[in-house]
C-alpha cells in the first residue's frame, strides 16, 4: 500500500545556542494510506512535536516531510493552509471548538473555509456525519455549551468535513473518563475502517494503544519501537 | 469573504457588550462630529448673512471723471441676462445732501433706487411703516433720523443739494434696515428722484447686485470686471471685509481641527479594543487556521469588524446628533423665538462625517488585521 506520509531525517532543535533543546532525532517514518496509527511515549519525548510537523503547524529544522505524495517542507504558509483544509484533519486534547457557533456549523467549518458558504449537499453531508457521530440530537447547541464527550465527538465530526486522507490526534481523550475514552476510540476505528482515513494517534493509554495496527513509542525523541 | 463575515458577526455578538460600548464611542464622536459643524456652519452663516445679507455684494461704479455710468440699463440687462448667479441686479443714484428742518440740518445720503429691485437686495419693505414711493418727489426715512429730527409720516422736508439746489419732499414710509447708521443717514427715492435732484439726466452712480452664494463674489466680480465692466470698477464686499473672513476662517480651521482630532481619538479607540479582541480571540483564530483559513481571510474578519461596528456607530452618531441638534434649536430660544444657537443641518456635511466614521474605523481595523494574519496556529495549539 501507498504511504500518506513519509518523514525522512527529521530533526527539531528548539531555541539556539546554549539553550538549544535537540527535541527530535533522525525521524525516518513512513506511514500507510488508511492504516490506524499510535504513539505512545513518556511526557517531553517529542510526541507533540512529531505530530505538529507531520499536521504542517510546525516545521522541522532538517529533514524532508512527504504529505499525500507533496513536500510539505518548502510549501508558503497560503500552500499549508490549503493542504490542512482539503487533506489533514485534526483532534486535539482541549477540543478546539468555536464557541461562537453551534456544533453543526462547527461541523460544516472546514467545508465553508475552503468554498466560502455552505450548498445543500454539504449540509446534508455534515448531517451525516453528525449521525456517524451520534450527535443528531444536539447538534444546534452552541459548542461550548455540550459535554467533553460531545465536544470531542464534534472534533471528529469536523475533522471528517473534507474527507481529509489524514486525521492527526492528540491525546484526544486525555481529559475524558474512560468510558467516553472507550467511545471515542471506538468511533475513530469504526470511521477508519469504513471509510478508510488514515489515523495518526497520540495516547498515554497504553490499553488503548494496542487496539491500534501499529504503535511507534519515542523516547527522547527517537522512534525506540515500532510494532 | 462570506465566511470572513460570518465569523465577524459571530465574535462581535458573543463581546456584545464590548461591541456596544465601541460603537456607542464611534457614535459620540460621530454625533459630537455633526454637532459641532453644524454650529459652525450656522453661526457662519448667520454672521454672513447679518454682516452682508442685505447688503451690495458686488458693486459697479465709476472711479473716473464724474464718477456716473452711462447706460447703465443695458449694462444691467447684460449682467442679468450672462450671470445666472446673480440673484438681484439694481442700478442706483447716489448723492449727499442736506436736510434742513427749522433751525438744524443733518447731511444725508440720497439714494435713487428702482424700488423693485433694490428691495430684493435691501428688503425695505420688510419692515417698512407706511408706503414705497409712487411718484417723482417722495421719499422714505429711516427709524433713526425719523427719531432725531422728529419727522412723521407725510411731512414734508427740504432736501439741498450741494450745488445749491433746494426741493421739498415728502415722507411716505419709515424704513428700519437693522443698521443704525444707515437708519439715520439713508433717504430713498425713486431713480428718476435722484437724478433730477442731482442733474445725472439718464445715469447712474452704482450697479449692485445680490448673489446665490455670496462666497463666488471675488470670483464672479472679477468675470464681470473682464467681460462687462470695461473702465468701470467692480467691488465685491469680500476684498472689503478682509478681516470678517479672515475670522471665518479661523472659525472653519478650528472647526475642522476639532473635528480631526474627535476622530483620532475614536480611531485610536477602536484599534485598541479590537487589538484587544485579536489577543480575545487568538484561540480561535489558531483553530481556523490550523483548518486551514488562509491569512488574508483571517485579517478580514477583523476589517469586517471595524467596518461593521463603523456603519453602526455611524447611524447610531447621525441619530444621536441631529437629536441633539433637534433638542438644541427647539429648547434653547430666545425670548423671541429664535435659537439660541442657530444649527445648519447640511446633509452633505453629514453624510460625509458618517463615511469618514466608517473609512476610519475600518483603517483601524487594519492594525489587530495584520496582528491576526500574523498569528501562527502553534503557539495556540502548543499552549492549550
Ligand atoms: N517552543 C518550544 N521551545 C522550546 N522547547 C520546546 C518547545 N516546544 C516544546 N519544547 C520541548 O520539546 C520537548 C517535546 O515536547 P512535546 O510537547 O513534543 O512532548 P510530548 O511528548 O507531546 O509531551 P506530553 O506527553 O507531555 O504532551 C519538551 O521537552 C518540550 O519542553
Ligand atoms: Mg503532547
Amino acid at each position: 500500500m501507498a504511504n500518506v506520509i513519509e518523514l525522512k531525517k527529521i530533526n527539531k532543535i528548539y531555541g539556539s545556542g546554549q539553550f538549544q533543546t535537540h527535541v527530535l532525532h533522525d525521524i525516518d517514518l513512513e506511514i500507510e494510506d488508511a492504516s490506524f496509527t499510535s504513539i505512545i511515549g513518556q511526557s517531553g519525548s517529542g510526541k507533540s512535536t512529531l505530530l505538529n510537523i507531520i499536521g504542517t503547524l510546525d516545521q522541522p529544522s532538517d529533514g524532508e516531510v512527504w504529505i499525500n505524495g507533496m513536500r510539505t517542507d518548502q510549501m508558503n504558509k497560503k500552500e499549508l493552509a490549503t493542504l490542512r483544509n482539503r487533506t489533514l484533519g485534526f483532534i486535539f486534547q482541549f477540543h478546539y471548538l468555536l464557541p461562537e457557533f453551534t456544533a453543526f456549523e462547527n461541523v460544516l467549518m472546514p467545508y465553508r473555509i475552503e468554498h466560502g458558504s455552505a450548498p445543500k449537499s454539504a449540509v446534508e453531508r455534515a448531517n451525516e456525519i453528525m449521525n456517524l457521530v451520534g450527535l443528531e440530537k444536539v447538534k444546534n447547541n452552541p459548542s461550548g455549551k455540550m459535554s467533553g464527550g460531545q465536544q470531542q465527538r464534534t472534533a471528529i465530526a469536523r475533522a471528517l468535513m473534507n474527507e481529509p486522507k489524514i486525521i492527526l490526534a492528540d491525546e484526544p481523550t486525555g481529559n475524558l473518563d474512560s468510558d467516553t475514552t472507550e467511545i471515542i476510540y471506538n468511533l475513530m476505528r469504526e470511521i477508519n475502517q469504513k471509510i478508510g482515513t488514515t489515523f495518526v494517534v497520540i495516547t498515554h493509554d497504553r490499553r488503548i494503544a494496542e487496539k491500534a495496527d501499529r504503535i511507534i513509542e519515542i523516547t527522547d525523541g527517537r522512534i525506540v519501537m515500532d510494532i | 469573504m462570506r465566511l470572513a463575515f460570518t465569523i465577524a458577526v459571530r465574535f462581535l455578538r458573543s463581546g456584545r457588550g464590548q461591541t456596544i460600548l465601541i460603537a456607542i464611542g464611534i457614535a459620540i464622536g460621530v454625533s459630537v462630529q455633526i454637532f459641532i459643524g453644524s454650529l459652525i456652519q450656522g453661526l457662519q452663516i448667520e454672521l454672513v448673512d447679518s454682516t452682508i445679507g442685505s447688503q451690495s455684494q458686488i458693486t459697479i461704479s465709476n472711479k473716473l471723471d464724474d464718477a456716473l455710468i452711462d447706460n447703465y440699463d443695458k449694462l444691467e440687462q447684460d449682467i442679468d441676462d450672462n450671470y445666472e448667479s446673480v440673484r438681484f441686479v439694481s442700478a442706483t443714484a447716489d448723492g449727499p445732501a442736506l436736510l434742513s428742518l427749522d433751525d438744524d440740518s443733518y447731511s444725508i445720503l440720497l439714494r435713487g433706487l428702482n424700488f423693485n429691485i433694490a428691495d430684493g437686495i435691501y428688503k425695505i419693505t420688510d419692515k417698512l411703516e407706511g408706503n414705497l414711493p409712487a411718484k417723482e418727489g417722495e421719499v422714505l426715512i429711516g427709524t433713526e433720523l425719523k427719531e432725531e429730527a422728529e419727522i412723521s409720516l407725510g411731512d414734508e422736508l427740504l432736501l439741498l443739494s450741494g450745488e445749491g439746489k433746494r426741493e421739498t419732499m415728502k415722507v411716505t414710509g419709515i424704513f428700519d434696515l437693522g443698521v443704525a447708521n444707515l437708519n439715520k443717514s439713508w433717504v430713498l427715492g425713486s431713480l428718476p428722484t435722484a437724478q433730477n435732484f442731482f442733474n445725472y439726466e439718464d445715469k447712474a452712480t452704482s450697479i449692485e447686485m445680490q448673489l446665490e452664494d455670496v462666497f463666488a463674489a471675488d470670483t464672479l466680480a472679477a468675470e464681470i470686471q473682464a467681460e462687462q465692466a470695461g473702465t468701470l470698477t467692480v467691488d465685491n464686499w469680500k476684498d472689503l471685509n478682509a478681516s470678517l473672513l479672515s475670522g471665518l476662517n479661523g472659525q472653519s480651521v478650528s472647526s475642522y481641527m476639532i473635528q480631526v482630532f474627535v476622530m483620532i481619538s475614536v480611531l485610536l479607540g477602536i484599534a485598541s479594543v479590537l487589538a484587544i479582541t485579536v489577543v480575545q480571540k487568538s484561540r480561535q483564530l489558531g483553530i481556523l487556521k490550523a483548518m486551514g483559513i488562509q491569512d488574508g481571510q483571517a485579517s478580514l474578519i477583523f476589517v469586517f469588524q471595524g467596518l461593521m461596528l463603523g456603519i453602526a456607530g455611524a447611524i447610531l452618531g447621525v441619530l444621536l446628533g441631529l437629536g441633539l441638534s433637534y433638542a438644541f434649536t427647539t429648547f434653547a430660544l430666545n425670548p423671541d423665538g429664535t435659537p439660541v444657537v442657530p444649527l445648519y443641518i447640511d446633509p452633505g456635511f453629514i453624510a460625509l462625517s458618517a463615511a469618514f466614521a466608517i473609512v476610519v474605523s475600518t483603517i483601524a481595523a487594519l492594525i489587530p488585521a495584520r496582528r491576526s494574519s500574523k498569528l501562527n496556529p502553534i503557539e495556540v495549539i502548543r499552549n492549550g
